[in-house]
C-alpha cells in the first residue's frame, strides 16, 4: 500500500558524521557486497568487467571541496561551527566526504507516487522498502526522490534501494553486535551510527542533539529520518592551542653507561 | 531529465486522442440540446457541436489513445506486470491515470456498440425501409447523451492525472510549476480539435460545418502558445539548487565537487543528468511554437479565407501540430532539472 502508515514512534535510521568520514568508500563496498547476497539482492552489474560497468549501489560517497569565502550564502543558518568569523587569520579550506543513501523519510514522496504498492514504508520502524515482486519498473519513485537514493536495476528491470539492512538488524542468526547495517559495521572511522531516531534518549538522538545534526533539503517536506553531523570547527592560527616548547630535555642520569659517555663526548 | 521516446509518444498521442474524445463526448452530451435550441431560436444548426460527430474522428482518436498507452508500456522495466499499476489510486497520480485511461474505454465501447446496432437496423430495413430509431441507440437519446458525458469526463480526468504525475514531483522544479496542469489540459484539447478538424472531412458537407473546430483551433492555439510562453518565463526565473545547499553545508562557504562517487555514468546521471544547451533550447522553443501552434492556426485562418483549399489545410495543420507537440514535449523533459544533480554539481 503506498498510502503512508500512521507515524510510528520508532524511526530507525543512520547518523553520518561528516567530521570523521574520510571518504574511503568502505561503507559503499560493504553495502554492495552484503546486499548482493542478502535478501534484497542480487545487485547485478551490466558490463561488470568491461570498460563501462553500470549497476546499482545503495550508497554512494561524494567528495567535496569547501572554500570558505565571501560568497557565504546569505541568511544560511550557521549550523555548524565553521571557522570563527571574527578571526583575522585566513580561513582554511575543507574537504568533506559525503556518503549519500536513502534517508528513510517520514513523508517519502517516493512511496506515495508508486502506482503498484511495490514501494512502502514499514509501520513498525519506518524503513522504506521496495517489493521486487510487485515493482513494474516505472521509475516514478526515482524521479520523486530528491536525494538520489533509488536506482533501477538494468539487469532486473526493477527498482532497488537501501534497505537499512533489514535482513541484518533483525537477523537472529547473527551475533547481537553484528545486527547493524553492513555500512555501519564496515566504517573504519566510526563515522556511521545506527539507531532509533524516534527515541530522544537513544545514543544516536543524543549524538544529533550534541553535534547539531541536520536533515538534508528539508524544503521538500519529505522529513528525512537520517541525520548528518557537520564538520567540527577547524583550527586556524588564531584559535590554535599554543605550540609545545621546542627544546627537549634529556635526563642524563637515566641513560645507560655507554650512551652517557657518548652524550658527554658529543656535548663537548 | 532525459526525454524518453516512449513517454513522449504516450503523452503527445494519448493527449491528442483523449482531447478528441473529450470534444466528441461533449458533442454527444450537449449536441441535442443545442440542436433543439437552434431550432427554437433560429441560430443556424451548423454551429451546433453535434456537427463534430464523425466515426473517422473518434476511431483515429482511438488509434492515438491506444498507441500512446502501448508506448507507455515500453517505458516499464516489467511491462507484463503493468496491471498492478491500477491498484494504488488512493495515493498515486500514475495509478489514477491508469484507472481513468482504461475506464474511459467503457463509454467508448458502448457507444461503438450503439453505432453497430444502428447500422444493423439500417441494413435490415433495406434501402427503402424506414428505421424506427429506438431511444437506446439513437444519437440524441438519453443513453447516448450519458455515455457522451462519461466519455468527456473520463478523457478530461485522464489528461488531468497525466499532468499531475509531473506537476506533483517536487524535486523537479520545472514540473512542479503552476502552468503545467493548465498547459497539459489545453494542449490536449487543442490536439483533439486539430484531429477532429482533420477527420471531419465529409465531401457532402460544406466546409462551413466545421467552423467551430476551425475557430477552436485558432483560439486554442493562441491560448496554448501564451501558456507555454508563460511557463518558459516562469522556469527561466527559477534558481537551481546549489551543491552546498544539497549537502546542507552552504554556511561553510562555496561547495564544489572534488571527486565523483563513481567513475562511469550511473542510472542517476544518465536519467536525470540530461543537459540541454541554452542556445538550443531557445531555438527549439521557437520551433515548437511555430510548428505546434502558429502554422496550424495560420492554416485554419487560410481555410476561412480560401475555403477551396479545404481539407488539405486541416491535414497539414494536424501534421504540423503533431510534430510541434513532440518538440514541445521533448523540451518539457530536456529543460527540467532534477534536484539530485546538485549532489553532482551539474
Ligand atoms: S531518501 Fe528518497 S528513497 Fe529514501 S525515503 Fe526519502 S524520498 Fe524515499
Ligand atoms: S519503479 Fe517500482 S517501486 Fe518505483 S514507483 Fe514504479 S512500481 Fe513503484
Amino acid at each position: 500500500m503506498t498510502t503512508l502508515p500512521p507515524p510510528s514512534p520508532r524511526k530507525l535510521g543512520l547518523v553520518i558524521d561528516l567530521d570523521t568520514c574520510v571518504g574511503c568508500h568502505a561503507c559503499a563496498v560493504a553495502c554492495k557486497e552484503w546486499n548482493d547476497g542478502g535478501q534484497f539482492g542480487p545487485l547485478p552489474d551490466r558490463d561488470a568487467y568491461g570498460a563501462e560497468p553500470d549497476g546499482v549501489w545503495f550508497n554512494r560517497v561524494h567528495s567535496y571541496a569547501v572554500e570558505p569565502g565571501s560568497d557565504h550564502a546569505e541568511g544560511a543558518s550557521n549550523r555548524c561551527a565553521g571557522p570563527d568569523p571574527e578571526s583575522p587569520a585566513p580561513k582554511p579550506g575543507l574537504t568533506v566526504h559525503f556518503p549519500r543513501s536513502c534517508l528513510h523519510c517520514e513523508a517519502p514522496g517516493c512511496v506515495t507516487v508508486c502506482p503498484t504498492g511495490a514501494s512502502y514504508k514499514r509501520a513498525e520502524d519506518g524503513i522504506v522498502l521496495v517489493d521486487e515482486d510487485k515493482c513494474i519498473g516505472c521509475q516514478l519513485c526515482a524521479w520523486a526522490c530528491p536525494y538520489g537514493a533509488r536506482e533501477i536495476s538494468v539487469r532486473k528491470g526493477t527498482m532497488q534501494k537501501c534497505t537499512l539492512c533489514v535482513d541484518r538488524i533483525y537477523n537472529e542468526t547473527l551475533d547481537e553486535e553484528d545486527r547493524q547495517p553492513a555500512c555501519v559495521k564496515a566504517c573504519p572511522t566510526r563515522a556511521r551510527h545506527f539507531g532509533d531516531l524516534g527515541d530522544a534518549e537513544s545514543a544516536v538522538s543524543r549524538l544529533v542533539a550534541e553535534r547539531d545534526g541536520y536533515a538534508l533539503m528539508p524544503e521538500f517536506g519529505y522529513r528525512p529520518v537520517n541525520r548528518y553531523l557537520p564538520p567540527r570547527p577547524r583550527r586556524d592560527a588564531a584559535n590554535a592551542p599554543p605550540a609545545p616548547p621546542r627544546e627537549e630535555t634529556l635526563d642524563r642520569e637515566k641513560l645507560p653507561g655507554v650512551l652517557r659517555w657518548l652524550d658527554r663526548v658529543l656535548s663537548r | 531529465m532525459r526525454p524518453t521516446f516512449s513517454i513522449l509518444c504516450f503523452t503527445v498521442l494519448s493527449g491528442i486522442g483523449y482531447g478528441a474524445w473529450f470534444l466528441q463526448g461533449l458533442a454527444w452530451a450537449i449536441g441535442p440540446i443545442c440542436e433543439a435550441h437552434s431550432a427554437a431560436s433560429g441560430v443556424p444548426w451548423e454551429l451546433c457541436p453535434v456537427a463534430f460527430w464523425t466515426k473517422a474522428g473518434s476511431m483515429l482518436a482511438l488509434l492515438f489513445v491506444s498507441t500512446g498507452l502501448l508506448c507507455s508500456l515500453g517505458h516499464l522495466g516489467k511491462p507484463s506486470r503493468a496491471w498492478r499499476a491500477l491498484s494504488q489510486w488512493r495515493s498515486s497520480w500514475l495509478s489514477r491515470e491508469g484507472v481513468f485511461a482504461l475506464l474511459t474505454f467503457v463509454p467508448f465501447v458502448l457507444i461503438a456498440a450503439q453505432e453497430v446496432a444502428l447500422w444493423i437496423a439500417v441494413v435490415r430495413a433495406g434501402p427503402d425501409g424506414t428505421v424506427a430509431l429506438s431511444g437506446w441507440v439513437s444519437q440524441g437519446g438519453l443513453p447516448r447523451r450519458l455515455l457522451g458525458f462519461c466519455l468527456a469526463a473520463g478523457s478530461l480526468a485522464t489528461v488531468f492525472c497525466t499532468a499531475n504525475i509531473y506537476a506533483s514531483l517536487k524535486p523537479i522544479r520545472a514540473w512542479n510549476d503552476r502552468h503545467v496542469v493548465p498547459a497539459y489540459l489545453s494542449i490536449g484539447l487543442y490536439g483533439g480539435c486539430l484531429l477532429l478538424a482533420a477527420m471531419t472531412v465529409d465531401r457532402s458537407m460544406e466546409f462551413r460545418d466545421h467552423r467551430i473546430l476551425l475557430t477552436g483551433t485558432i483560439v486554442l492555439a493562441v491560448a496554448c502558445a501564451w501558456l507555454k510562453h508563460r511557463y518558459w518565463r516562469s522556469i527561466d526565473a527559477q534558481s537551481s539548487t546549489t551543491t552546498g545547499h544539497a549537502i546542507g553545508l552552504e554556511s561553510l562557504g562555496t561547495v564544489r565537487p572534488l571527486e565523483a562517487p563513481h567513475t562511469e555514468e550511473n542510472y542517476l546521471t544518465h536519467e536525470m543528468g540530461f543537459v540541454l544547451a541554452r542556445k538550443h533550447s531557445t531555438k527549439l522553443r521557437r520551433i515548437a511554437l511555430a510548428a505546434a501552434f502558429l502554422i496550424p492556426a495560420l492554416l485554419a485562418v487560410l481555410t476561412f479565407v480560401l475555403p477551396r483549399v479545404y481539407p488539405l489545410t486541416v491535414w497539414l495543420a494536424l501534421a504540423s501540430g503533431i510534430v510541434g507537440l513532440f518538440v514541445e514535449r521533448w523540451l518539457f523533459f530536456a529543460e527540467a532539472k532534477h534536484a539530485v544533480m546538485a549532489f553532482y554539481g551539474r
